[in-house]
C-alpha cells in the first residue's frame, strides 16, 4: 500500500511497473520465456535448488543410472512400435516379403511383427533396440539392488526407497514376460501355454482363472489384446509413477555417498548437477542408447520368423524363457514330479504351484521385508547415509551372496538340458545336483563369503597397523631378509579404519520382578539371537591407541613388519576377532 | 556441525562426532577413535592450468560431436540409399540384412558419440571443485508434526465428524462399497467360467456323429493307413474332427491345443503294459501329445531308449510302460488313445481319451 501514490494513482502504478520490468531484464538475461513462467508458477526457486544439487560419484551409482535410461528407450520405441503393431489374434495366411513362411496361417500379431521386420524401413531396428533395451533394463535394475543392498543404502530414511525399488523391478519382469509374449511366435506361445498350465495348477480357483486370464479355452483369442494392453498402458504407467516416487526420494533424501575424507554422515561431497551432472549423466544416456543401437545392429536377438507362428503341436526344443524369468523355469524344473497328489478327489499340482505361482511373490516379499528385518536385530534407529563397505558387514553381505547363488542355482536349473547337452552329462544328475545345491549351496556361500569379509578386515586392520608394503627389500646383516612397510598417511587410514563398531545385543533379563517369563524379554531374545548371528564374528577397526602401540613396538620411522614373537604378543593383548 | 542432528549415539563415527568433542583430542590422551582428516587437497587438471591442454580438449570434444553429425548423415542417407532385401555374407556370422546394419551402425555411433563428447567435457574443462552440501534430518520438527495433526484434527472436528458418528460409519460404509461394482463387471465378465471342457477333446466320438475319428496327418490332414507306419517312424497326428474347424476357420488353436497326439511304431513286445497293448495295434501306440506339467508339446522322441521327451522341462515319458514319467517335473503318464483299424484300412480311433489330457487342475480328478 504504503508504495501506491494516493495522488495519482495510475501514474504511480505505471511507474512501479516499468521499474519491476527492468528487474525483471536485469535478473533474467535469458530472455523472457522463463520470467513469464516463473511469473505464473514460481518455479525458479525449486529449479534452482535442483540445479544446484550436489552428487557424490562412483561408478556403482551409475548402474540404476542404466536402468533408468534403458526403461526411458524402451518407452521411446515400445510407443513407434504401437504405430505398426497389432495385437490382434485373428489369423489369416502370411502374404508378406519373407518367402519361407508366405501362405502359412499366422495370427495379426505375428504378421504385423514380421512386417516390422521386414516391410518397415529400420522397424528392425526399433524392435531389435526394444528388446535389447529391455533385457538389459532388467540386468541393470538388478545389478543395482545389488548395489544397494551390500552396501546397505536401504537403512534408515530409505527403506520405502528399497520397497519402490523391490516393486519396479518386479514390474520390470512383468512387463518384459508380456512384451516377450506379444509377438505370438512359436517360442512366446508356448511361453503364455506354460503361463496357462501355471494358472491351472493354483488350488482351488486355478482352472476358474484359467478361463478369466485367457476370457475362455487356451488360447482363445484375447490374450495378446489383454497382454497389449498390460505391457503398454497399466504396467508403464506404474513404472513410471513408481520411478518417478523413487527419484523423487532421492532428491529429497540426497543421495548417500562412500566414506572417505571429509565424507560424514551430515555433508554429501560431490559435483552439482549443472553442469556437471547435467553433462554427465544426460551423456551417459547417449552412451547407453548408443550402446544398445550398436548391440541392436549386430546381434540379432527374438528373430521370430526363425520359430514361426504359434501353434499348440509343433515341437519347440530347447524352449527358454527370456532370462529373467531364467530363475521360475528354473525351479519349475527342479521340483519333482511326485509332490502332485489327489486328495478328497482334488488335485494338488504341488510340483508347478510353488515354483511357478508362489515363487514370485515370496522372493519379492523377503527382498522387500529385508530392511525392516536387519533395522529389527539392529535396533537401529539413526538415519545412514554413509555406505558400508560390503567386507565391513559381514553377515549381510553373506546374506546377499547367499542368496545370489540360490537365485542362480535356479536360473542355471532353467538350462539343465543345454548343461546336459555341452558338457556330456546325464540330465538327471545335473538337476540331482542342482536340487541337493539349492539347500546347501546358499549356506555354504553364507559361511564362506563372511569368512572372506572377515579376513578382508584383518588384512585393513594389518594394513593400518603395519603400514603398506613398499616392494622394498632389505637385508639385514644375518642375512635375514625384510620387506619395508610404509605407514598410511591420515587420508589413506581413514578409508580403512572409518567404519562403526556393531556389537551383538544381549538380553539382560529375562524375567520380571516376580520371577515370571516375560513376553517381551522372550521377543528380545530372539533378536539377541539374531544379532548375535549378525554381529557375533566381527573385526574391530584399529584404534589410535593400538596404532600408538604398534608404533611404539617397530619404532616411529618405518614400520615393519613384527617379528613372530610380538606378532603372538599382539595376537594375545588385543584378539581381532571378538567371540561372545 | 550439527552434531545431535541424527540423535546418533555415542560410537558413531561420523565427523560431527569426531570433530566437535574437542575434548577427545587433547594431547596426551589418545582420542577413542581416528579423526576424519577432512577432504583432500584439491588437484588441478592439465586443461585448469594449461590454456593449450584447454583447447586440446575443446578440440577433441568437438570432433566427437562433429563425427556424431557425421553419422546422422549417414543414416539418413542408408535409409533412403540401400534397399530393404540387400544382404551380404560376413563370415562366421551368415548372411546379414545391410539395411539394418547399416542403420543400426551409423544410429549408434551417432548418439554414443554425442555421449562420450558430453563425458569428456564434463571430465576435462568442467568445474571438478568438490562441493559440500550439509545434510539435514529428514523429519520434520516436533512443531511441524504438532500443527500438522491439529491441522487434521481441527478439520476434522470443523466438519463435525466426531458429532455424527452416524455421518462417520455411513460415509465408512459407502467408500468401503463402490469399488465392489467395478470389481463384479470385471471378475464377472472376463471370461465363460465353462471350466467342465478342460475334460473334452474332439477326439470324442460325438463330434463326428458316433463312429470312431480318422488320424490325421498334422499339418497336411490326410488320413494315415496302418501300413504307413513303418517301424520306429513318428506321426504327429489331428483327428479328423478338425477339418470342420479349419474350414469354418474358427477356435482352431484351442482344439488343436488338446487334440495334438503322436503315433510311434515299436516292437509289439517291448509294450509292457497289458491296457497300452490292447489299445495298440501291432505296435502302433497313440499318445496326447499334450504334456502332463504345464502343456507343451512333447515332441522329442528318442528311438534307441523309447522315450518321449518334453523339451520345456524335460520330463521324460517312457514309451515302453505306458508312458509313464521316469524324469523330471510331470507326475502323470501321457494319457494314451486307444486306436484300431477301419474297414478301409486306416487308424481310427474309436473311444476318445478316457481321461483328461493336458496339465492338472483342481477339479481334474472329480
Ligand atoms: C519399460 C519396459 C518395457 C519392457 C521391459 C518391454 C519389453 C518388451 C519385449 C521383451 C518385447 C518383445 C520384443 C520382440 O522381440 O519382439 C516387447 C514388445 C513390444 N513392446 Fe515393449 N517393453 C517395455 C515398454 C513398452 C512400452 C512403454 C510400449 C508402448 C508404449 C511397448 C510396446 C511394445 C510393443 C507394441 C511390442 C510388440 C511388437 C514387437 O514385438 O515387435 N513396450 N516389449
Ligand atoms: S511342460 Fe513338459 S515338462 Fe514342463
Amino acid at each position: 500500500m504504503s508504495t501506491i501514490n494516493e495522488e495519482r494513482p495510475a501514474d504511480a502504478l505505471r511507474a512501479h511497473d516499468a521499474a519491476a520490468r527492468r528487474d525483471h531484464e536485469e535478473t533474467r538475461p535469458l530472455g523472457g520465456i522463463a520470467g513469464w513462467v516463473d511469473d505464473r508458477t514460481g518455479g525458479t526457486k525449486g529449479v534452482s535448488t535442483l540445479m544446484k544439487k550436489v552428487f557424490p560419484d562412483h561408478w556403482s551409482f551409475m548402474l540404476g543410472e542404466i536402468a533408468m535410461y534403458s526403461m526411458i528407450i524402451c518407452l521411446l520405441t515400445g510407443v513407434f512400435l504401437t504405430f505398426w503393431f497389432i495385437p490382434s489374434m485373428t489369423q489369416s495366411p502370411y502374404d508378406g516379403s519373407y518367402v519361407p513362411l508366405q501362405g502359412v496361417m499366422v495370427s495379426d500379431a505375428y504378421r504385423s511383427t514380421l512386417d516390422i521386420s521386414f516391410d518397415i524401413r529400420g522397424g528392425l531396428l526399433i524392435r531389435q533396440i526394444h528388446h535389447w533395451a529391455a533385457l538389459i533394463f532388467v540386468v541393470a535394475v538388478f545389478c543395482h539392488m545389488a548395489r544397494v543392498f551390500f552396501t546397505g543404502a536401504f537403512r534408515k530414511p530409505r527403506e520405502i526407497n528399497w520397497v519402490f525399488g523391490t516393486i519396479l523391478s518386479l514390474l520390470a519382469c512383468i512387463e518384459g514376460f508380456a512384451g516377450y509374449s506379444l509377438p505370438d511366435d512359436l517360442l512366446s506361445g508356448t511361453g503364455i501355454r506354460a503361463m496357462n498350465g501355471f494358472v491351472q495348477s493354483i488350488p482351488v480357483i486355478g482352472s476358474y482363472m484359467a478361463y478369466f486370464i485367457f476370457g475362455g479355452a487356451f488360447p482363445g483369442e484375447l490374450i495378446i489384446p489383454r497382454l497389449y494392453s498390460l505391457h503398454i498402458l497399466l504396467v508403464p504407467a506404474a513404472l513410471v509413477g513408481l520411478f518417478t516416487a523413487h527419484i523423487l526420494l532421492v532428491f529429497l533424501q540426497k543421495h548417500t555417498q562412500y566414506p572417505g575424507p571429509g565424507r560424514t554422515n551430515n555433508n554429501v561431497v560431490g559435483y552439482p548437477f549443472m553442469p556437471v551432472y547435467i553433462a554427465k549423466a544426460g551423456g551417459f544416456f547417449f552412451i547407453v542408447f548408443g550402446v544398445i543401437a550398436l548391440i541392436s545392429a549386430v546381434v540379432s536377438i527374438n528373430p521370430i520368423w526363425g520359430y514361426g507362428p504359434y501353434d499348440p503341436s509343433p515341437i519347440t526344443a530347447g524352449s527358454q524363457p527370456d532370462w529373467y524369468m531364467g530363475f521360475a523355469d528354473g525351479a519349475l524344473r527342479l521340483l519333482p514330479g511326485f509332490l502332485e497328489f489327489v486328495a478328497f478327489g482334488f488335485t494338488f499340482s504341488m510340483n508347478i504351484f510353488p515354483g511357478s505361482i508362489l515363487l514370485l511373490p515370496i522372493m519379492w516379499t523377503i527382498i522387500g521385508i529385508y530392511p525392516f528385518v536387519e533395522k529389527w536385530v539392529t535396533g537401529d534407529d539413526r538415519e545412514h547415509h554413509l555406505l558400508d563397505r560390503p567386507r565391513n558387514a559381514p553377515a549381510r553381505t553373506g546374506i546377499g551372496v547367499a542368496g545370489i547363488v540360490l537365485y542362480s542355482v535356479l536360473f542355471f536349473a532353467a538350462g539343465n538340458d543345454l548343461m546336459a547337452i555341452k558338457l556330456h552329462l546325464s540330465i538327471n544328475d545335473i538337476t540331482n545336483t542342482l536340487r541337493v545345491l539349492f539347500f546347501i549351496g546358499p549356506p555354504i556361500a553364507y559361511w564362506i563369503t563372511k569368512r572372506i569379509c572377515l579376513s578382508m578386515q584383518q588384512y585393513d586392520r594389518d594394513k593400518v597397523l603395519h603400514g603398506r608394503e613398499t616392494g622394498t627389500i632389505w637385508r639385514h646383516a644375518n642375512g635375514e631378509f625384510e620387506e619395508i612397510h610404509a605407514p598410511l598417511t591420515p587420508r589413506e587410514r581413514w578409508h580403512l579404519v572409518q567404519q562403526e563398531v556393531q556389537e551383538p545385543f544381549v538380553v539382560t533379563e529375562t524375567t520380571d520382578a516376580h520371577g515370571v517369563a516375560n513376553p517381551v524379554a522372550r521377543k528380545d531374545q530372539w533378536r539377541a539371537k539374531l544379532s548375535h548371528f549378525y554381529f557375533k564374528d566381527r573385526v574391530d577397526p584399529v584404534t589410535p591407541a593400538e596404532l600408538e602401540a604398534a608404533h611404539h613396538a617397530h619404532g616411529p620411522a618405518l614400520a615393519t613388519e613384527p617379528t613372530e614373537t610380538e606378532a603372538a604378543e599382539t595376537e594375545a593383548s588385543e584378539p581381532a576377532i571378538e567371540r561372545h | 556441525m550439527t552434531e545431535h542432528e541424527n540423535g546418533a549415539p555415542a560410537q558413531s563415527t561420523d565427523l560431527a562426532h569426531a570433530s566437535s568433542s574437542g575434548a577427545l583430542t587433547t594431547r596426551g590422551a589418545l582420542p577413542e577413535r581416528f579423526e576424519n582428516p577432512g577432504l583432500p587437497p584439491h588437484v588441478y587438471r592439465a586443461a585448469d592450468v594449461e590454456p593449450q591442454a584447454a583447447k586440446h580438449a575443446e578440440r577433441q570434444v568437438a570432433t566427437l560431436f562433429a563425427l556424431s553429425m557425421v553419422a546422422t548423415l549417414v543414416f539418413l542417407v542408408t535409409y533412403f540409399a540401400i534397399p530393404e532385401e540387400s544382404t551380404f555374407f560376413f563370415p562366421g556370422v551368415g548372411t546379414i540384412n545391410t539395411l539394418h546394419v547399416a542403420l543400426g551402425l551409423s544410429m549408434g555411433f551417432s548418439l554414443f558419440l554425442i555421449g562420450i563428447g558430453a563425458v569428456h567435457w564434463a571430465k576435462t574443462l568442467m568445474p571438478d571443485h568438490e562441493i559440500v552440501e550439509e545434510r539435514h534430518l529428514q523429519r520434520s520438527t516436533d512443531e511441524q508434526r504438532a500443527s500438522a495433526v491439529n491441522v487434521v484434527v481441527e478439520g476434522g472436528r470443523s466438519a463435525q465428524l466426531d458429532r455424527r458418528p452416524l455421518l462417520k460409519y455411513t460415509l465408512g460404509g459407502a467408500l468401503g462399497l463402490f469399488a465392489l461394482p467395478f470389481a463384479f463387471q470385471l471378475v464377472g465378465s472376463l471370461g465363460p467360467v465353462t471350466v467342465g471342457e478342460l475334460k473334452e477333446t474332439i477326439w470324442d466320438p460325438e463330434e463326428n456323429d458316433g463312429k470312431p475319428i480318422r488320424l490325421m496327418r498334422d499339418p497336411e490332414m490326410t488320413p494315415i493307413k496302418l501300413s504307413d507306419v513303418t517301424q520306429g517312424s513318428v506321426f504327429h497326428v489331428m483327428p479328423e474332427t478338425l477339418q470342420k474347424y479349419l474350414d469354418e476357420g474358427r477356435h482352431v488353436l484351442e482344439a488343436k491345443a488338446k487334440a495334438a497326439v503322436i503315433l510311434i511304431r515299436i516292437d509289439p513286445d517291448l509294450i509292457k503294459v497289458k491296457k497300452a497293448k490292447d489299445w495298440s495295434v501291432d505296435g502302433v501306440v497313440a499318445y496326447s501329445k499334450i504334456c502332463t506339467h504345464v502343456g507343451c508339446a512333447v515332441g522329442l522322441y528318442e528311438q534307441t531308449t523309447h522315450h518321449l521327451l518334453c523339451p520345456c522341462h524335460q520330463s521324460t515319458f517312457d514309451l515302453t510302460h505306458d508312458c509313464a514319467v521316469i524324469f523330471g517335473p510331470a507326475k502323470r503318464p501321457l494319457p494314451q488313445l486307444k486306436i484300431t483299424v477301419d474297414d478301409a484300412g486306416y487308424l481310427v480311433a474309436p473311444e476318445g481319451f478316457h481321461e483328461p489330457v493336458g496339465p492338472s487342475f483342481w477339479e481334474r480328478a472329480r
